[in-house]
């Protein structure tokens, strides 16, 4: 189930039957502020179909389309079953708009996406992005993708999330108008900061730390777990050689000719059982899958984090040194090195009027440092706030999701082990009558 | 009219494959040996009940008396008294300059009159165990003699002197001389008495080695050139049921092992499993405790598979290649009754003919 939105407020839905006004209206109060969208909007990816065309190199490519219906909250009653909005979207749109968010919501962890190409497989799994399991599975994915967004107290009111659910056209020029690419920190920019923070916030720091470890083991276990998967295929089938050695022994034999037989058909039926088996355990390891790449969405948030928090370094460092020039120039002395400092030593000293202009220039830059300080220092706590109110909320979401997940697999496992003791005891009666 | 026909061994008839009775069914046998089919449904019995057959599965040595006693408890689901008591047991690792074997400690408890003693311990090794069963089956060739445990074993493949190999093979070799013991007529065979008193048995087995060749060879001779007319239908029948079935007991033998081998593998990635989720807890907050308990599950899981692939290998396992020896016997059994069927035509044939000369010359006097 998804998170809560928080917001009570609900908007006035009609019927169907609204003016274009209307509906426009309708549109707007979705979008008012502090509201979910879920609560007003029921969300699905309905449909995946396989599409033909030309790619942007003018090349023949196969892709997906998955088909998004939308529909009011409230809109099905008695009696009354309104056909959904629908539009398709591709799996590139998909990035595309989660690329917006990210930039335009830094402080925010978003979301992940469900895998580009398949991974963690094993052998009966095939990696084949036209595999119509593999399609099923990321039409799931990207489902809870959606339904985790407008669930975000933040993220469902964004404009832009609201058109891709509901413009089918247009939506992409809509993306890049907003400007965002030119926003978006370069990758070295953030490595840079990275490297030469100095004193980042302790909590993202730790919190940094954690998501490796995260992504670390749960990749690992994936791993891990789909070999496991391979095996456990392996055991299941060899017994459904039983089924057939039986049967053809029950040929020969008088008395225990049946229930011979009749073992060897429950030895088929356990064979068979594994592939059900492993399809539900497909479904935990998505889970697991999500939270792998959610630790790299929180990684993001850290890396924002150090990012303001080195550009405020560098700015107040900026603002010392200049300072500290204008100090010296003042007293005369030369404290620190300089080019300019060198020479005039070399070359004879500079007049009266070149120093009072020096000055005049570094006071100017002073002031304007001191701004860029106040700004910087303002951005980096209200990022810091911003940030860790959705960590906090991100946290007790995935406590109570992967919680849910654990119970589940649990549950499937006892089922699967219950089944097990039911062949086998069925198996056991055939024997002992024979 | 062939002669053949006319003085061809007894058999029952011009039956139907459906009405002759099943080669190992407990009904009344019409087989001309009853001897084979009664030996191997007695045997088949003995070995379900486990009667006086109750292995033993202590790996302590205890003194041969107090293990003697505790078979002299079990109960006689037949109701036949038992006055000879056996058991193999104590396995030690030889080593002399030439060889290192095994030996076992054969135990005998007695109350017959044919042994001297009421009670034996010595010494044995595979070697004697196995010129025992030749010896039976030898001086005994319709009945159905228990099998070995197999005599070779591919060397770098089994270590012949694992505790494993050499605890399945004493079981199989305490098995084997219990239903020996239980036979009311092999046990009374001398080989076998020789076997469980002589002090040197090695003296004893070249003493008889120079007649077995003999006996072996005078046997091939006679069945040399000479090819059965036909063999009677329940015979004919025995062989293709016993064909069939111990290809399928194969089959299962080779499943078995296969799926052993799968569990073994599977078993093997559970315990990377496990402490995946042990190592994930260990940096959590509210998910320690569920993700412990996972990791604490998937570690039972993985032990209780372990018990379970040692319990077919066990347990399982040895029962099935027992019953491809047993059927190797017996199709040893029916060939032999073929080479009996081809030496008794083939001297009719002679007969026949020398008749036939006889007359001839009388003729041309």
């Amino acid at each position: 189930s998804m998170a809560d939105c928080g917001s009570e407020e609900v908007a006035v839905i009609g019927n169907t039957d609204i003016t274009d006004e209307e509906s426009q209206d309708n549109k707007n109060n979705m979008m008012a502020e502090g509201s979910c969208l879920l609560r007003k909007m029921e969300i699905s990816v309905a449909e995946a179909e396989k599409r033909t065309g030309k790619n942007a190199v003018n090349m023949q490519e196969t892709y997906t389309v998955y088909l998004i219906e939308t529909r009011p909250a409230d809109s099905v009653t008695e009696g009354h079953n309104p056909v959904p909005d629908s539009l398709w979207r591709r799996y590139s749109e998909f990035e595309l708009l989660r690329n917006y968010l990210l930039v335009t919501y830094p402080f925010i962890v978003i979301p992940p996406l469900p895998e580009k190409r398949a991974e963690f497989v094993w052998h009966k799994l095939s990696a084949d992005n036209m595999d119509p399991d593999f399609v099923e599975r990321r039409r799931i994915g990207l489902e809870n993708f959606l339904l985790r967004v407008a669930s975000h107290p933040v993220l469902s009111s964004d404009k832009i999330f609201f058109l891709f659910l509901t413009e089918e056209n247009g939506w992409k020029e809509a993306v890049f108008e907003t400007g965002f690419l030119a926003k978006s920190d370069s990758r070295l920019k953030a490595l840079n900061a990275t490297f030469r923070v100095k004193n980042p916030d302790k909590r993202f720091s730790e919190l940094k730390h954690y998501s490796d470890e995260l992504q670390s083991v749960t990749s690992q276990l994936l791993r891990v777990r789909a070999r496991v998967a391979d095996r456990l295929y392996g055991v299941y089938k060899v017994h459904g050689n039983y089924g057939r050695v039986f049967s053809e022994w029950s040929a020969i034999e008088k008395e225990m000719g049946d229930g011979l037989q009749s073992a060897g058909h429950h030895m088929d039926a356990y064979a068979a059982s594994v592939d059900d088996i492993l399809e539900e355990e497909e479904h935990y390891a998505d889970q697991l899958k999500e939270y792998l790449f959610y630790a790299e969405a929180v990684k993001a948030v850290c890396r924002k984090h150090e990012l303001l928090q080195y550009e405020l370094e560098t700015a107040s460092q900026d603002l010392a040194s200049k300072k500290q020039q204008q100090e010296e120039l003042a007293a005369g002395t030369v404290r620190t090195f300089s080019f300019k400092g060198m020479t005039s030593k070399l070359f004879g000293q500079e007049t009266p009027e070149q120093r009072e202009a020096k000055l005049k220039v570094l006071e100017e830059q002073i002031k304007e440092g001191e701004v860029t300080v106040t700004e910087k220092t303002l951005e980096c706590e209200e990022f810091v706030k911003n940030a860790w109110k959705d960590i906090e909320r991100f946290k007790e979401q995935k406590d109570h999701d992967l919680r849910e997940a654990l119970m589940s697999y649990a549950v499937m496992q006892i089922s699967m082990c219950k089944k097990g003791i039911q062949v086998w005891t069925n198996a056991k009666e055939c024997f002992s009558k024979m | 009219m062939s002669a053949g026909n006319a003085n061809s061994l007894t058999s029952s008839g011009q039956q139907s494959i459906e009405e002759v009775s099943h080669p190992l069914s407990a009904e009344e046998s019409v087989l001309s040996s009853p001897d084979t089919a009664n030996a191997a449904i007695s045997l088949a019995e003995k070995d379900l009940s486990l009667l006086n057959g109750t292995p033993v599965d202590t790996s302590s040595p205890a003194s041969s008396s107090s293990l003697v006693n505790r078979l002299q408890l079990d109960d006689d689901l037949n109701g036949e008294t038992h006055d000879l008591f056996v058991s193999v047991d104590d396995p030690k690792k030889h080593v002399s300059t030439m060889e290192t074997y095994i030996t076992y400690r054969v135990t005998t408890k007695t109350t017959r009159t044919e042994f001297d003693l009421p009670e034996y311990s010595l010494r044995r090794r595979y070697q004697d165990f196995d010129w025992l069963r030749n010896k039976l089956e030898e001086s005994q060739p319709t009945h159905l003699v228990p099998p070995l445990p197999e005599k070779f074993v591919m060397k770098g493949v089994v270590d012949r002197f694992s505790e494993e190999f050499v605890e399945t093979r004493r079981k199989a070799l305490d098995k084997f001389l219990k239903r020996v013991a239980d036979h009311p007529v092999l046990s009374f065979n001398e080989n076998f008495n020789v076997f469980l008193t002589a002090k040197d048995l090695n003296s004893y087995k070249k003493q008889g080695l120079a007649l077995l060749t003999k006996m072996s060879e005078s046997v091939k001779n006679v069945t040399g050139g000479y090819k059965l007319r036909s063999r009677p239908l329940e015979f004919a029948a025995m062989l293709d049921y016993l064909d069939v079935f111990t290809q399928k007991l194969g089959t299962i033998d080779r499943i078995a092992q296969r799926i052993i081998k799968e569990q073994s593998e599977y078993l093997m990635e559970l315990r990377d499993y496990g402490p995946l989720y042990s190592s994930w807890a260990a940096f959590e907050g509210e998910l320690q405790k569920p993700l412990k308990s996972v990791s604490e599950c998937v570690t039972s899981c993985a032990t209780a598979l372990e018990e379970l692939t040692d319990d077919m290998s066990e347990d399982f396992l040895p029962v099935l290649r027992e019953y491809v020896l047993y059927i190797e016997s017996m199709k040893n059994v029916l060939k032999k009754r073929d080479q009996v069927q081809a030496e008794y035509e083939a001297k009719l044939e002679a007969i026949v003919v020398r008749k036939e000369e006889k007359i001839g010359a009388a003729w041309q006097v």
